[in-house]
């Protein structure tokens, strides 16, 4: 293993965001926020003080909030819409497919509390199936970053990309270890450990119990590479497909569902240009729960445990 | 020098053109249209502060115009063509392969004077919102226009988006619903009432009046006293009445022509009754 990751200390995802929404909007004066009710949870609230009139409440009401966003972008604003993920996926999908990505408006939809991680709340609000329904639209780009750093970075970047993005994050405090600072680019997975016997493909929380994983996987004498994919969509194709051709075996993790994940992406790839075996480290057609997020993680078995069963199987079937 | 059409002149020529587009095509929705088309004609041949051959998408310095109703496609279309933002021939093109001129307006080809996609109903107001926050934010003192269908108003993102411009006090946005009493499915009475619509706009904090929508100088009035009316803090809506299927008709009145293309021999009949004024395409 040729480099160790240090957590320097766990934060959530969705406060990334919001330092980034903050640090762009004082950046350029065409940003603007809007949000449905959720200003706290989405950390948008030192935004709505610092520029108090480029933040828009909108109320308990997403489908309008889409559309507002879109006619912002369309006028020259760059608006970032924020609710938990489930309400500007699901809720929304036809204004965001009709106003958004078929219009090609440059709204920025800011997504947090994605996944199972929401916790408590239970399934009504945690989704895992929104990076499916966002990565069948075409036109638009997806982005899952995997801790503070890499957020605050995303959302940094998305703001100078002429592009409707779909931006996902989290609530869980989760460790911090990306380099502050640390250039974020649109589409370029990033290689965190390089390895011979099986690559981790790994996105969003899951990355850091990859690096976990690939830690267990060493002391036990398996060589696995470890590549972030925090561009979902588009997906970094040379990236995947040299990495694959050189260790022959591949893992995928992720907070999401199988159905319309990164994994199929990528599987979807391999059985077109390179087949090799593929192992999922996802959820296999369920809603979630309540339950404390690490508790949640390890039953639906999100965790770096589950990544090295994955990965050994995957070798297995070389 | 040649003499200005009148807008009566320009509402017959745009109401050939959507009987003509829709035939051609096969397909398209000729009843909103031609209920719409009065005004519609008011609104761009007299009363929109807009420049048609140096139209841009953002909307920057100029009044802009949304149709949330996008399946009003074919009177869109003609008003655009007929006001300059394309050539009237490319109004052959409606609904065919590769067309600018799409079912239901798209900004995927660049049409001029289309800013987002539409047709899924009830989303425009919301969008027109967004602009006009723009322009609230730019300090530009434009307005911004939204058509609607009665039907449509059945959609609950109109609601939101009624509730929001009231609160954030977007007083440039003028609405307007054409209230032709009809949607594909029957009588808008029928199949889910709107009640009284003036009284729910009403209380949703919008300021309304409601116009014959066949009468063009009533019309261009509704527009003028909107107008007049910026910066008391309303948002407003011109609730107009008009008939499905105006000026045809065996089209008129009816939810029957709502989405379906007239024939050869119903198109004859419908023509004779609207004069060719402008020229045809």
């Amino acid at each position: 293993m040729n480099e160790k990751y240090i957590n320097t200390g766990n934060k959530d995802t969705r406060s990334g965001f919001g330092a980034g929404l903050l640090e762009a909007g004082r950046k350029n004066p065409e940003i603007v926020a809007l949000c449905a009710d959720l200003t706290g949870s989405l950390k948008m609230d030192a935004f709505a003080a610092e520029f108090p009139e480029r933040f828009i409440q909108c109320g308990i009401a997403e489908a309008n909030m889409i559309g507002t966003a879109a006619g912002l972008a369309v006028s020259g604003k760059i608006p970032f819409a924020g609710s938990f993920a489930e309400f500007v996926t699901g809720r929304v999908y036809d204004q965001v497919r009709q106003v958004v990505a078929y219009s090609h408006t440059n709204v920025k939809i800011c997504a947090s509390h994605a996944g199972i991680t929401l916790g408590e709340d239970g399934a009504t609000h945690q989704t895992m199936e929104d990076t499916g329904l966002m990565r069948m639209l075409p036109n638009l780009t997806v982005i899952n970053p995997c801790d503070y750093n890499q957020t605050m970075a995303a959302t940094l970047a998305i703001a100078e990309y002429e592009c409707p993005v779909y931006l996902r994050f989290g609530r869980p405090s989760v460790p911090n270890f990306t380099p502050a600072g640390q250039k974020f680019e649109i589409g370029k997975a990033l290689t965190l450990i390089e390895g011979s016997d099986v690559t981790i493909f790994a996105t969003g929380h899951l990355v850091w119990e990859a690096i976990v994983a690939a830690e267990i996987l060493e002391k036990e004498g398996i060589s696995a590479e470890l590549i972030n994919i925090h561009t979902i969509k588009p997906l970094d194709k040379k990236a995947v497909l040299e990495s694959a051709a050189k260790t022959g075996a591949v893992v995928t993790a992720e907070e999401h569902l199988i159905a319309g994940g990164m994994g199929e992406l990528i599987a979807g790839l391999l059985a077109r240009e390179l087949p090799k075996p593929v192992e999922f480290v996802a959820v296999d057609d369920l809603f979630g729960q309540s339950g404390e997020p690490s508790e949640l993680m390890k039953v639906y078995g999100l965790d770096a445990e589950n990544i090295v069963k994955a990965a050994k199987k995957a070798i297995g079937r070389k | 020098m040649e003499q200005k059409p009148t807008l009566r002149e320009i509402s017959s020529q745009i109401r050939r053109d959507i009987v003509r587009m829709v035939n051609m095509a096969g397909s398209g929705h000729p009843g909103g249209s031609l209920s719409s088309t009065d005004l519609l004609t008011v609104l761009f041949f007299d009363q929109l502060n807009h420049s048609p051959k140096s139209w841009r998408r953002d909307g920057k310095g100029k009044d802009m115009f949304f149709l949330s109703a996008g399946h009003l496609s074919p009177v869109f279309y003609s008003v655009l063509a007929r006001s300059g933002y394309f050539p009237v021939s490319e109004l052959a093109t409606f609904r065919k392969l590769g067309s600018r001129l799409q079912g239901h307006p798209s900004i995927e080809r660049g049409l001029p004077g289309v800013h987002v996609a539409s047709g899924s109903l009830g989303q425009g107001l919301s969008v027109a919102c967004g602009a006009a926050i723009t322009k609230m934010l730019n300090g530009e003192k434009n307005f911004i226009y939204v058509l609607m269908g009665d039907g449509e108003s059945e959609e609950g993102q109109v609601w939101e988006a009624a509730m929001f411009a009231a609160h954030h006090k977007l007083d440039r946005i003028i609405a307007v619903t054409d209230w032709n009493g009809q949607q594909i499915d029957g009588p808008v009475s029928k199949i889910m009432n709107l009640g009284n619509l003036e009284a729910k706009w009403n209380a949703f904090g919008w300021e309304t009046s409601v116009v014959d929508g066949h009468n063009l100088e009533a019309i261009a009035e509704a527009y003028r006293s909107a107008k007049a009316n910026s910066g008391n803090g309303k948002p407003k809506m011109l609730l107009m009445k008009t008939e499905m299927g105006q000026d045809v008709d065996f089209m008129q009145g009816t939810h029957q022509w709502h989405g379906k293309a007239p024939n050869k021999e119903q198109t004859e009949v419908a023509l004779k009754q609207l004069k060719e004024t402008l020229g045809d395409f």
